[in-house]
């Protein structure tokens, strides 16, 4: 807030901390600068006169291969960014179900609550590779009238199940992190359970568990490329057909960047989500 | 005398097999105001969590104007509406806004509009001498501030009872004077009001009634004078004792 009152100019000593500040500050950005560019040439020399580099060039590093194939594994990863969508979404949603479910008092929930805790047990501590297979495969394989048998919606099945036991405990955290006090006001204040949860506690949780979304969202952009095993087309798929074809790996290393690029984004916002948090809460700017 | 607004039944509350209270009597007449007084873990807070339903009672029964509210086929969310209640902290919301965190119980509860909400809200808010506070967040305000602010929120939806547990003893010496000035106003109006308290002198000026709880019964009732100036009980004078070396008096 402005106060309306102009500063009075600040004294020789003020001064003299900030010239000093300022320096600090450029010294630490120029060592920065220096070491990392040292590292790059050292290991630019190190791989570059390693005996087998002209040969890894052409299988990894090769720009017309890069080119050619590059239309390709764009449209696999729109696939894949279908998938990160729609999952996204349901992750979100089904996440949450399972926190609420599990911050549930009362024994008349007891039989829910077990259920959701065995669900996320189960999920957290399987490998999702395995989980696209039991989902991708094993359903199919039963035959039955009416399940869906395109590797995108199985694909996306397991990992929305893999991701949902991961968020749910993100949200639990921030549910329960939220004071008692604040639900015990909002109860007596005449709110029922619902209300209370929706209007007091979920948007004060949601607010303490955004960075952490964030990041299980960064993690999800590149798991979405698993769906592969599956037989879907995406991006890696693509990718993988392209070097069979012509025994190149470049194509691989096209689709790694293609990923990277996609999660930039998306870990420059959760930093900056978090510092905004992290200034939120503090109360000085030293520490 | 008339029919209590309040009344509070040979109330038994046990956590585990900690017993806090073993039979509770409290009486709270209309435009009464009660200060509950007793050591630290007597039970105060847990009567009056146990009388705004936030906890379940083990025996006993509390009755707001002649209903049993312990009843288990009652609606406790309905029975909240009629009470207003007000903790040691962490009332307010923090992501709410001032006015907001007012209005909330008003509109959303009592389904009365928006409009209607903040014209009584800003008019609460004036008469505690916040009403240019409407827009801030809690964290911009004092702890004086929040406070009044819990006890305006509790106000907006006319309660018939108001009950406060140690609302200023979260807060730095200079800034309970502030809060209990509020108190002793929202008293002056006719608010029916039972409040745990530290505050000796604030209980002796402003409650009609004191109530000593002590071993999980209200050993001592009756008019301030009494109670803090004679008390009959030995348990009484040894607690005041205490209060008054602790210069509380
Ligand atoms: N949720 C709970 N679970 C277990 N024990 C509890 C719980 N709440 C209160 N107690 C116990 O009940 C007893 C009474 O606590 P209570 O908070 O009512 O005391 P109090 O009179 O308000 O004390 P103070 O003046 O310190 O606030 C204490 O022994 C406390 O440990
Ligand atoms: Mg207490």
């Amino acid at each position: 807030m402005t106060t309306g009152v102009a500063l009075p100019a600040p004294s020789e000593l003020e001064l003299s901390r900030r010239a000093w500040r300022r320096s600090r500050s450029r010294r630490s950005t120029l060592v920065a600068l220096l070491s990392t560019l040292l590292f790059a040439v050292v290991a630019y020399l190190v791989v570059t006169s390693a005996p087998g580099w002209p040969r890894v060039r052409t299988t990894f590093f090769s720009p017309s291969v890069a080119w050619r194939s590059l239309p390709t594994i764009l449209s696999g990863l729109w696939l894949n960014l279908q998938v990160l969508l729609v999952g996204g979404v349901l992750v979100l949603v089904l996440g949450l179900l399972v926190a609420m479910v599990r911050t549930l008092r009362g024994p008349a929930f007891a039989p829910l609550r077990i259920v959701a805790t065995a669900y996320v047990d189960l999920f957290r501590g399987i490998p999702l590779i395995i989980v696209l297979y039991l989902v991708g495969f094993g359903f199919p394989a039963l035959g039955l009238q009416g399940v869906p048998t395109s590797p995108f919606i199985l694909g996306t099945a397991a990992i929305v199940l893999t991701y949902s036991a991961y968020v749910a405990e993100v949200f639990r955290a921030g549910i329960e992190s939220v004071h008692p006090s604040q639900r015990a006001a909002a109860r007596s204040l005449g709110l029922t359970h619902r209300q209370s949860m929706r209007i007091v506690v979920l948007p004060q949780a949601l607010r303490t568990v955004t960075p952490a979304l964030l990041n299980d969202f960064v993690a999800l952009q590149k798991d979405v490329g698993l769906i592969s095993v599956l037989g879907a087309i995406d991006a890696v798929r693509s990718a993988q057909i392209l070097v069979g074809q012509s025994f190149n790996f470049t194509p691989y290393v096209v689709a790694g960047l293609l990923f990277v690029l996609l999660a930039v984004p998306s870990a420059r916002l959760a930093d900056a989500v978090s510092a905004r948090a992290r200034r939120r809460q503090q109360s000085g700017n030293l520490l | 005398m008339n029919a209590p607004v309040l009344d509070v039944r040979g109330v038994v509350k046990a956590f585990g097999d900690n017993v806090v209270l073993r039979g509770v009597d409290l009486a709270v007449g209309e435009h009464e105001v009660v200060a509950l007084i007793g050591g630290s873990g007597s039970g105060k807070s847990t009567l009056l969590r146990c009388a705004s339903l936030l906890e379940t009672v083990d025996d006993g029964q509390v009755l707001l104007d002649g209903e049993d509210i312990t009843d288990t086929r009652i609606d406790a969310d309905r029975v909240r509406r009629r009470m207003g209640v007000v903790f040691q902290a962490y009332n307010l919301f923090p992501h709410l806004s001032v006015l907001d965190n007012v209005t909330l119980a008003p509109t959303v509860v009592h389904g009365r509009t928006t409009t209607e909400a903040r014209a009584e809200a800003h008019e609460l808010l004036a008469r505690i001498g916040l009403a240019e506070k409407a827009a801030e967040f809690p964290d911009r305000l004092s702890g004086g501030q929040q406070q009044r602010v819990a006890i305006v929120r509790a106000l907006a939806v006319h309660p018939r009872v108001l009950l406060l547990d140690e609302i200023t003893s979260a807060l730095d010496p200079e800034l309970v004077g502030e809060v209990l000035a509020v108190v002793r106003e929202v008293a002056s109006q006719g608010m029916t009001i039972v409040m745990a308290t530290h505050e000796m002198g604030f209980a002796r000026q402003v409650a009609d009634t004191v109530a000593f709880l002590d071993g999980g019964v209200v050993l001592e009732s009756g008019p301030p004078q009494q109670v803090l100036g004679d008390p009959v009980e030995p348990r009484t004078r040894q607690f005041l004792a205490r209060v008054i070396d602790a210069g509380r008096l």
